[in-house]
């Protein structure tokens, strides 16, 4: 074939990239790292000084007392940690039966128009500011009950919770092989068995992954609690009860009182003018972060124990 | 998000299929499958409950300053709950300000990051770089606000606003007595907080950029950049918009940090160093202790306008994502 060959020949030799593109292009390299390295930066430093100054501030005290009255130094905030967890309860008795459920629809019944919108209106619940909520959590348990209580808070936070663990358990579900639920059919076992037994309990733990991302994203969340929690200084109820012939009263918190919460407790001894009470917040944040990551792990290192368990 | 993960089919499998055929002799259930599909459905509609539920309540309770001041609620800007005089400007200027400051800072370097880690990186260091950054969306929002009120602030008021007041006084937009609260800090502090999320949908936007206009764009002879610009980042306009958006959705909302920092002066003032007021910091800031009903109402009338602004915003973004996105695994090529 001459008139390739002709027409290779010709071809003029890969052209040199000019000097100017060469330094476009490193420039851009270069900007593309310092993007990275600015963004790492306050990273590190907002965890490196949470880490500073919470160790440097925790102590006894502060797990277990709860609050001085203002001005005076020590005490703890006992209740507050109580109250996030007790908060947090709530949250989650309320969020994740409704929450998995949406996603069940999604997966397994949602191909259709209702099915869309609800997808659609869960992507966009998610993007609503948090103290919105709370106004909402406000006008339907506070206005109701007549003051602020647990309960508002833990209704507040479930509200947040459920697009979240819809959408993940309905991404969970549809990774799960369509032969393993016509193999169930096939078996004879009625749908609803087939969708409990063998498609949740197949996808139980990135579910529980989408959980626990919920559960992380609620736990950190102030806005929200203001008017619906508000806080406390102290414990609202004691469980009395007898052992050895002893009374004991453990302090406890009410769902139907307001309620102290760890975000809370920051917040308001961050904005005070005391030191004390900011070496408390600093202690605070560094406890809230523990808590949050712990409650994550335990629950991931639990399940995926438990599916092992079963396999 | 936990990417997609390999399912344990024997699991299932070998379990199930004992039980089975117990379950065969028990089978029928059309009236346990109907209740069934009603319960989940039933699951479904409560989230379709709670957003009629939001738009009900803020609506119902927010209808007394409605009636009181119409559409001058959003064109007033005086503030005062003793004479029950109610503007909003200051808060919808201070909300808008601030956080399109935080684009103005965090789109570039989000951008950057997300070019950086699809495009560039080693692959090892792909994974523990999203990491991180997502790490960065797992803080709380009160903590940046504690970080920012006794890292940030001193740190602003000591060296960068002294330093931009000298460079750049001139514009107008920083001069003024160097604080370090105020409207830069908030937009700084939210940057910060909204880096993450709108770096993260933008590699995923990249991801799926197919493959081959990268190999075409390097054929023809391109640099590294050039084929990022003209093949990756050309191709992914759409999609780095709706993250912008959806970061923009984002930063609108967030209060606790910018409550922290931003001042709480409802004040319209051109310098960027003057203390501000957002939306989000009025409603947490008076909401508990609203005394009259008429301010209760005007706060939950802010609440509602927030709302829809962000519902909005929120939409729109989840429109452009998902025209890129869908009908593509979003790891493609991780």
């Amino acid at each position: 074939m001459p008139e390739l060959a002709a027409t290779v020949a010709r071809a003029p030799a890969v052209p040199k990239i000019s000097l100017r593109r060469r330094i476009t292009d490193h420039v851009m390299t270069g900007l593309a790292i310092a993007t990275v390295v600015l963004v790492l930066a306050p990273l590190i430093a907002v965890f490196g000084y949470l880490v500073y100054r919470g160790v440097g501030s925790i102590n006894w005290a502060f797990l277990t007392q709860t609050p001085k009255p203002v001005g005076e130094v020590g005490g703890g905030m006992a209740n507050a940690i109580v109250g996030s967890a007790f908060i947090l309860g709530i949250a989650s008795l309320i969020g994740v039966p409704f929450g998995v459920g949406a996603g069940i629809y999604l997966a397994e019944f949602g191909r259709n128009r209702l099915g869309s919108a609800i997808r659609f209106t869960a992507d966009v619940l998610n993007g609503v500011p948090s103290i919105v909520i709370g106004i909402v959590a406000y006008s339907i348990v506070v206005l109701y009950q007549g003051h602020f209580s647990a309960l508002a808070g833990g209704v507040a936070l479930a509200i947040m919770m459920v697009p979240t663990i819809s959408r993940t358990t309905e991404e969970m579900l549809l990774l799960v092989p369509q032969a393993l639920r016509e193999a169930a059919y096939g078996l004879g076992i009625p749908r609803w068995r087939t969708t409990l037994s063998v498609t949740l309990r197949t996808a139980t733990s990135g579910v529980i992954t989408g959980i626990m991302l919920a559960f992380a994203r609620v736990a950190g969340e102030t806005a929200p609690l203001i008017f619906t929690a508000f806080g406390n200084t102290g414990w609202s109820r004691y469980l009395r009860f007898a052992l050895f012939g002893k009374d004991f009263a453990v302090p406890f918190v009410r769902y139907d009182q307001p309620t102290a919460a760890l975000p809370l407790q920051i917040y308001t001894y961050a904005l005070s003018p005391y030191d004390d009470w900011h070496r408390q917040a600093w202690a605070g944040a560094l406890v809230l972060i523990v808590l949050i990551v712990a409650a994550v792990s335990a629950v991931r290192y639990v399940v995926r124990r438990g599916t092992f368990g079963a396999a | 998000m936990p990417g997609p993960q390999p399912v344990e089919t024997k699991t299932v499998t070998s379990t199930q299929a004992s039980q089975a055929t117990l379950l065969l002799r028990a089978s029928g259930g059309e009236v346990q499958d109907r209740l069934f599909s009603t319960a989940m459905t039933l699951c479904g509609l409560a989230v379709l409950g709670v957003l009629g539920l939001i738009v009900f309540e803020l609506m119902l309770r927010s209808s007394l300053s409605w009636h009181a001041f119409g559409f001058k609620f959003f064109s007033g800007s005086d503030w005062d709950p003793v004479i029950e005089q109610f503007g909003a400007l200051p808060f919808v200027y201070g909300t808008l300000v601030s956080s399109l400051l935080a684009l103005v800072i965090a789109v570039p370097l989000s951008v950057g990051v997300a070019v950086f880690t699809t495009e560039m990186c080693p692959k090892a260091l792909r994974g523990p770089l999203s990491f991180f950054v997502e790490l960065l969306a797992a803080i709380p929002s009160v903590i940046y606000g504690l970080w920012a009120m006794f890292v940030l602030v001193p740190l602003l008021s000591q060296y960068v606003q002294p330093f931009l007041s000298k460079t750049l006084g001139w514009t107008g937009l920083f001069t003024g007595p160097s604080y370090g609260f105020g409207m830069l800090a908030a937009g700084i502090i939210l940057a910060i907080m909204i880096v993450p999320i709108i770096s993260s949908i933008a590699r995923e936007v990249l991801m799926v950029v197919p493959q081959h206009q990268r190999e075409g764009v390097l054929a023809l002879g391109a640099t590294r950049w050039e084929m990022i610009r003209v093949g990756v980042l050309r191709n992914a306009r759409a999609g780095i918009m709706g993250a912008i958006i959806l970061g923009l959705g984002r930063a609108l909302g967030e209060t606790m940090a910018v409550t922290m920092v931003i001042g709480n002066q409802p004040q319209i003032k051109a310098s960027l160093f003057e203390s501000g007021y957002s939306m989000a910091s009025v409603l947490a800031n008076e909401f508990s202790e609203a005394t009259g009903d008429v301010h209760r109402s005007a706060l939950i009338e802010i609440g509602l306008a927030l709302f829809l602004v962000t519902i909005v915003v929120n939409a729109m973004a989840r429109l452009l994502v998902w025209t890129v996105t869908r009908g593509q695994p979003a790891r493609g090529h991780a």
